[in-house]
């Protein structure tokens, strides 16, 4: 794991100095402008006036002592302002990814059970359609029939500044409220993919012996759906769920655009605008661990599932 | 119907409304102001960050010696008076006495003479007081300029956010100031509103500072500043309420959407002085660009009249130079450049570049420094190609990529938005002069454009204290440039505020939300 973290660190840094332009042009747009002396200083100021592989040493040696640096835009450490945004992102990406699992678990479930009839084609069409769809078509879409013809959801941000109660349920209703949209927009990536999944997954399982037997045996319909079938068709669902963790955390970053969402992803999308070279490779390492750790907590959840499994 | 029943109608319905107590001009006290901002700022100190992003909260935090009102007229306020004597040399500040910062340490003369240094020291708009060579402060309610030579500039660049009175006993502490942590949190400032809260990349809040200066302002309680990056959810905010205010709005279409909802008001105005014109610029010193002729071609062949209805869809308006259509200074009787492509075709073919089988006479590259001018780009290459110059469309990832390109010379043409920042000195001779020109600078000259007389033109203007001749030499400036064409300006950038209807009196001056909203108010 240190290795691969190592490779990302390197591979990161390099790409990153491999593009033209750096932080004091974007300091320098920001400002109207700036003179040569200013630029000049700003470079010197951010050690981009150093050989790019003392740059690379440095900063890998920083990152080995958990220092990621000072963000050239905010004037703060990198560390900080990645754990200011981790809670919101961790909210969206879970209650998406969660979401997603259970809504196409069920539409798969479903479209198994009839795989030929109306409500089948149903299911795909839809999954097919959240999957087919760009995130930020579907989250304006959203936007403008929730938002603006229906009013019953905010625009942007995560929380009402405005309400000055302390009470928890006001606070707690209103991070719901503003959640919704972009947990909704984020999941209907997935739809299509779980459910299809899903229902492959069903279909092959509802031929196989053990459920013919079950069956036999005169268990209910249900019984035979939930208890034999479903539990034996999860693994490829949460083994690719796992897998598409990474997806999931990088669509993130366009839904929090959309949404305004004070997340990792506004944050890396601002860095990468500007050119925030520490913060962006703050963002990447951590992704990695996020990444990382969603990928062992699969292996877990798919021993928990088959005890065959071995991990 | 008669005049004597109408004034008697006029006078009746005058008393009914005084009697119900009704007002229309007067503002209310109280509220709050939701607006958004398109982008975070990098922090809120506008004595050593430029930039409109900055500008709008900067405004509200820290005050500044003058303020201008809609006319171009300097209007008192930290200093309520000034005297200007010596054939323009010195400059006397004579500030209003029960003025605080918001830690309520008064504001003297010290200060002032403090943030100027700062300023010169710090911020990137190093021609704004660069004829300063000292501030002497007899007292602690009067500071005094003195000038190497006249600067004209002076009193704009005293004013808005580019003058930002900070006080020298937070920031004179030996931290650098540009990374000075009270830029963003705990910031000490002498506008009407104080920071309660910036988190970047979400909000900021200010709310109302009782000891302002000026008795009874700012009207508001508060001022929430929601950072929202995408524009269609800004706009979807603004239409649905969420949203009171937004100003430096330039896409076209949500202009023009927004304009259609009757609880909204959408408006051009106040955007003289930051002065933004979008423009196509010619590599003037390498390639076929370095050929006038060539210039003047490009010019005749690209429709203005296009971009205006088609791109633009009619929300900005014509500029037919460098300096803002707004300012007193532009002169619109230059050579327009009308669409002509037969004699676009005849200047090049009389400099000898003919055109080859393939109908083409050779090949240019145009690139544009924002999302926003792709379009622009894009007629481009169809426009010229009409006069047999193959154009192609190079389009950077961003902007740090395409800055870098254009200011180390390598482009042919480019599209580009640039500001003038109140007083052509400031924002304008930048783009033209020979001693500007900086590679791997950009706002600098980058065109390589140079040519003494219009070098000799800007360092009169720049000294001339006399109105009237400085309008003539800057008139002279711009027809020589029209026809030098190191730039061809097409159109100012479409910048409007849209504001809801209960909004009252919105920062309508030349500086738009760059300027204090201290007499914006909430209506009933």
């Amino acid at each position: 794991m240190l290795f691969v973290l190592l490779v990302v660190v390197v591979l990161n840094f390099l790409m990153l100095h491999l593009a033209p332009g750096d932080i004091a042009d974007t300091i320098a747009q920001t400002m109207g402008g700036a003179d040569e002396q200013d630029m000049a200083e700003l470079r010197q100021q951010y050690g981009l006036d150093q050989p790019f592989f003392i740059q690379l040493f440095n900063y890998v040696i920083r990152v080995a002592l958990l220092d990621f640096g000072h963000s050239h835009f905010y004037n703060l450490p990198v560390f900080d302002l990645i754990m200011e945004r981790f809670p919101a992102t961790l909210l969206l990406v879970f209650s998406a990814q969660i979401l997603s699992l259970f809504v196409g678990i069920l539409l798969g479930v479903y479209a198994a059970q009839n795989p030929n009839g109306l409500s089948s084609l149903f299911v795909n069409m839809f999954s097919l359609f959240g999957y087919a769809a760009p995130v930020f078509w579907t989250g304006i879409l959203l936007l403008i029939a929730f938002s603006l013809h229906i009013p019953i959801f905010p625009v942007s941000g995560m929380r009402d500044i405005t309400i000055e109660t302390d009470n928890f349920f006001v606070h707690f209703f209103d991070v719901l409220r503003h959640l919704f949209l972009p947990m909704i927009t984020l999941a209907s990536i997935f739809f299509a993919y779980y459910s299809r999944l899903c229902r492959a997954s069903m279909l092959e399982v509802l031929g196989a012996d053990f459920v013919r037997t079950a069956k036999a045996k005169g268990l209910s319909k249900k019984d035979v759906l939930l208890k034999h079938a479903l539990k034996n068709s999860l693994s490829p669902v949460i083994t690719f769920a796992g897998l598409s963790f990474s997806a999931v955390v990088s669509g993130a970053i366009l839904v929090e655009t959309v949404y305004s969402w004070p997340g990792l992803g506004t944050l890396a999308f601002n860095s990468i605008i500007s050119r925030d070279t520490p913060v962006l490779l703050g963002i990447l390492i951590f992704s990695t661990l996020m990444v990382t750790v969603g990928n062992l907590l699969t292996d877990l959840t798919l021993k928990a599932l088959d005890p065959r499994i071995k991990i | 119907m008669n005049k004597h029943f109408l004034k008697t109608l006029l006078l009746t319905a005058t008393l009914i409304f005084t009697s119900l107590g009704v007002s229309f001009a007067e503002p209310k006290k109280g509220g709050t102001l939701i607006a958004a901002v398109g982008n975070s700022p990098r922090h809120l100190n506008p004595a050593v960050q430029s930039g409109i992003v900055t500008g709008f909260p900067g405004a509200q935090l820290f005050a500044t010696p003058i303020r201008y009102d809609n006319n171009w007229e300097p209007q008192p306020y930290l200093a309520e008076s000034w005297e200007i004597s010596d054939g323009g040399k010195t400059v006397r500040l004579n500030l209003v006495k029960d003025a605080v910062f918001h830690d309520g340490v008064p504001i003297k003369s010290s200060d002032v003479k403090f943030s100027l240094e700062t300023i010169k020291k710090n911020h990137p708009f190093k021609t704004m007081f660069a004829p300063v060579v000292s501030v002497e402060t007899p007292d602690e309610h009067t500071a005094i300029l003195k000038l190497s030579s006249p600067h004209p500039a002076l009193m704009l660049a005293m004013s808005s956010q580019l003058m930002a009175i900070i006080p020298e006993h937070v920031y004179g502490d030996g931290q650098d100031p540009k990374t000075h942590p009270q830029n963003s949190e705990n910031v000490v400032g002498s506008g009407p509103f104080k920071l309660v809260e910036f988190k970047s990349g979400e909000h900021i809040i200010l709310e109302r500072f009782d000891d302002f200066f000026i008795d009874g302002r700012p009207y508001l309680d508060k001022m929430v500043l929601k950072i929202i990056k995408d524009p269609a959810t800004r706009t979807i905010g603004l239409e649905n309420g969420e949203i009171d205010f937004y100003a430096f709005e330039n896409v076209a279409r949500n202009i023009v959407r927004l304009k259609k909802n009757d609880n909204l008001t959408v408006t051009p105005d106040g955007y003289a002085a930051i002065g933004p014109i979008d423009w196509l610029a010619f590599n003037t010193k390498t390639g076929k660009t370095a050929d006038v002729n060539v210039r003047r071609a490009i010019a005749y062949a690209i429709d203005r009249n296009f971009i205006l209805k088609a791109i633009m869809l009619g929300v900005a308006d014509e500029a037919r130079t460098g300096i803002h259509p707004g300012s007193p200074f532009y002169e619109p009787n230059v050579e327009p450049y009308n669409l002509d492509i037969d004699k676009a075709n005849k200047i090049l073919d009389d400099a000898g570049y003919k055109k080859g089988s393939d109908g083409m006479r050779f090949g240019l590259t145009v690139d544009f420094g924002w999302p926003g001018l792709k379009p622009n780009a894009e007629y481009t290459k169809a426009a010229l190609k009409k006069i047999g110059i193959d154009v192609t469309v190079r389009a950077s990832a961003d902007f740090p990529t395409w800055a870098k390109t254009v200011s180390n010379h390598n482009f042919d043409l480019t599209w580009d938005t640039v500001f003038n920042w109140g007083d052509p000195v400031i924002g304008v001779h930048r783009t033209y002069q020979t001693s500007n020109i900086k590679k791997g600078v950009i706002w600098s000259n980058t065109q390589q454009y140079s040519n003494p007389k219009v070098d000799a033109i800007m360092e009169k203007a720049g000294v001339e204290n006399d109105m009237d001749k400085r309008k003539a030499l800057y008139s002279e400036l711009q027809k020589m440039l029209a026809n030098d064409l190191p730039v061809y300006w097409t159109n100012t950038l479409p910048y409007h505020t849209i504001y809801s209807k209960k909004v009252g009196n919105p920062p309508m001056g030349i500086w738009a939300t760059s300027s204090p909203m201290d007499m914006t108010y909430i209506k009933d």
